[in-house]
């Protein structure tokens, strides 16, 4: 519970941001204290230019679909994928409100399971990157683990760099693909 | 450094773009005929000259494949037969004149037939000569079956390979692997030669790290089908299969006892990758290693006593080797930061394994037996998944060229390599199967 006092005040707002930001996929935003939730432009109707935008913006009526298939509706509006640095295993400070509110979800739900899918760029080999995968995974549990989620409602799995998110060998592709996917079930 | 690779000569590449041209046309013609093709990118030192005559009625009795062809490539991708041309036509029963072949400085020579027999089979003869002393050392027949006939080529490789060599021959074993078209994966069992491949598993999760058990009857594997990696042993005629690791976790890298009894596998099931010892019905006999780092990849020697495995203990992966019971492991490999899955020679007597140079990644061997120097085999980029073949004389391994994943064999010394081609998808993930099928 060390990260409580960081968190407390803005841990609301920040948990809202970072999940667009992540749908978006910028790993590395920074987040300003003082923007608003909401401060965007209309723009018109039928414009097109709201296309891949998740959350939080575009037209004004625009519908934001809610999707009960895949578990809780709590669990739609957090971001679902945390990056690791080159030969990294360390669970960024970007990623405290993400975990922490992982951790609330499955805290005030003990029926709540998690599997966390350990991911790696397509660098070395197969099975060492399975092993490097599982490694992110476990770091993850352990961050959720600290913030009372409880073992039997973790699981950390790795697909090494048999499943990337984006194809490519250059440093952009490999960034998007060294990552630990969330999936409540 | 130590690098035992041989620069192609100007004409040597020549040939060889030639080779290759040929190659994609055959390729197209006869897309049915062959899923892979082999291509010789090397010349060796010292390659005995043979001269395989067109098996009489080969073409009239089976024209789905070439016989001596088949016999000529297996003899030429082991890297110690050079093939004469051999013009002409000749059978097990003719009176060949020696003088004639010794013309085309042929050392040895075969020959043959395929005949049609009543019951739908086919009897396939051969004879071997020496052509420097002038006499006969070697000859068979045998009956098989029309889907046999591709085997029946090999054992004839093989006849001839263990007859001039003293070396028990290869050709007629199989190799399993796996490709990758689009988002499916198929694993898939061939003749060593990379030709007749079968499907044993298709799946649209990956497949990785096949495994054949000591007696040729099993492959075991990890599939990610459930959506993480598990591994399953399957027999490879039957279709029939079973989990034999399935923690909490990841389950991954088996290895088999070369006596078929137990699987090593890495297990995370006590969090980290750690190494394990299975029975053939996943019960866990012990755990092998207790590290608080990754240790993965085992792979047992021949004799049983000790497993080889990677580990980055020391920071970097690096290949260690501890006692089938446990205890302190050894560190093996030194040179370089990043030395990954090892597999150990028949004999136990040389590694071989990936070695990450600059960014590179290069199949590497290292003599056991004490003072060696790692020798690079190859000076590719993305090599990977290096296999013994049951005679120790050639590896398997994955890389890549022109952009998609690919198959070669290599000899030991790196001299002789031939690219299993596929035509249609990413291949990877090789492993040689033991002798018998």
């Amino acid at each position: 519970m060390t990260f409580t006092p960081i968190l407390s005040a803005r841990s609301g707002l920040l948990a809202a941001l970072t999940t667009t930001a992540l749908l978006a996929g910028c790993s590395s935003v920074k987040l300003d204290s003082d923007v608003p939730v909401e401060s965007r432009t209309p723009s018109a109707v039928g414009a097109g230019g709201a296309g891949g935008a998740a959350a939080g913006g575009g037209a004004q009526s625009r519908v934001t679909p809610v999707d009960l298939t895949n578990g809780a509706n709590d669990a739609s509006k957090l971001a679902r994928v945390v990056y690791f640095d080159f030969d990294s295993y360390v669970v960024k400070d970007d990623y405290r409100s993400l975990i922490d509110s992982y951790a609330k979800l499955l805290a005030g739900d003990r029926k709540k399971h998690l599997m966390i899918e350990g991911h790696t760029d397509e660098r070395g080999g197969r099975e060492y990157n399975l092993a490097l995968g599982q490694k992110r995974a476990e770091a993850v549990a352990k961050a959720l683990a600290l913030l009372g989620a409880t073992s039997a409602q973790v699981e950390a799995v790795s697909f090494g760099k048999e499943r990337p998110a984006v194809q490519g060998s250059d440093e952009a592709a490999w960034a998007k693909n060294r990552r630990a996917e969330l999936k409540l079930q | 450094m130590p690098l035992l690779l041989r620069r192609l000569d100007p004409i040597a590449a020549l040939r060889c773009a030639m080779l290759s041209m040929l190659t994609a046309l055959l390729a197209c013609a006869l897309p049915a005929q062959a899923q892979f093709r082999v291509e010789i990118s090397g010349v060796g030192a010292t390659q005995l000259p043979i001269a395989i005559v067109k098996f009489r009625d080969e073409e009239r009795s089976a024209p789905s494949l070439s016989i001596s062809a088949i016999v000529r490539a297996d003899l030429e991708r082991s890297g110690v037969f050079k093939n004469i041309d051999a013009p002409g036509a000749l059978d097990e029963n003719a009176q060949p004149v020696m003088s004639e072949w010794r013309g085309r400085a042929a050392d040895a020579l075969a020959a043959g037939s395929v005949t049609r027999l009543a019951d739908g089979r086919f009897d396939v003869r051969f004879k071997l000569w020496d052509v420097v002393k002038g006499n006969v050392i070697g000859g068979q027949s045998m009956a098989v079956d029309a889907a046999d006939l591709r085997l029946a080529a090999h054992r004839i490789a093989d006849a001839i390979y263990e007859k001039l060599t003293g070396d028990k021959g290869v050709f007629s074993t199989r190799i399993a692997y796996v490709t990758k078209s689009g988002s499916r994966f198929t694993l898939r069992v061939a003749d060593a030669d990379g030709e007749g491949g079968q499907v044993a598993l298709n799946s649209p999760e990956p497949i990785i790290s096949p495994a054949w058990s000591p007696d040729g009857k099993q492959l075991a594997y990890v599939s990610f089908e459930k959506q993480k990696a598990v591994v399953y042993s399957q027999d490879t005629s039957t279709g029939a299969r079973r989990e034999i690791a399935n923690f909490r976790g990841s389950n991954s890298a088996p290895a088999w006892s070369p006596d078929g009894q137990l699987l090593a596998v890495t297990l995370s099931r006590d969090n980290g990758s750690q190494l394990y010892l299975i029975d053939r019905n996943g019960t866990i006999v012990r755990r092998l290693t207790n590290s608080n780092a990754i240790d993965t990849e085992p792979a047992f020697a021949p004799d049983g006593r000790s497993i080889y495995f990677v580990s980055d203990r020391g920071g970097g992966p690096q290949i260690y080797r501890t006692g089938v019971n446990g205890g302190n492991a050894e560190r093996v490999t030194f040179g370089g930061s990043y030395n990954i899955s090892p597999a150990i020679s028949p004999d136990g007597r040389t590694l071989a394994y990936i070695s990450r140079q600059g960014g590179a990644f290069r199949l590497y061997t290292l003599d056991l037996g004490g003072s060696g120097q790692p020798v690079a085999l190859t000076d590719g980029n993305d090599d990977e998944s290096p296999s013994f073949a049951p005679n120790g004389r050639l590896i398997i391994y994955a890389s890549r060229a022109e952009g998609r994943d690919v198959l070669m064999t290599t000899t030991l010394d790196g001299k002789i390599k031939a690219r299993l081609v596929s035509t249609t998808a990413d291949v990877r993930e090789p492993v040689w199967g033991p002798y018998g099928r």
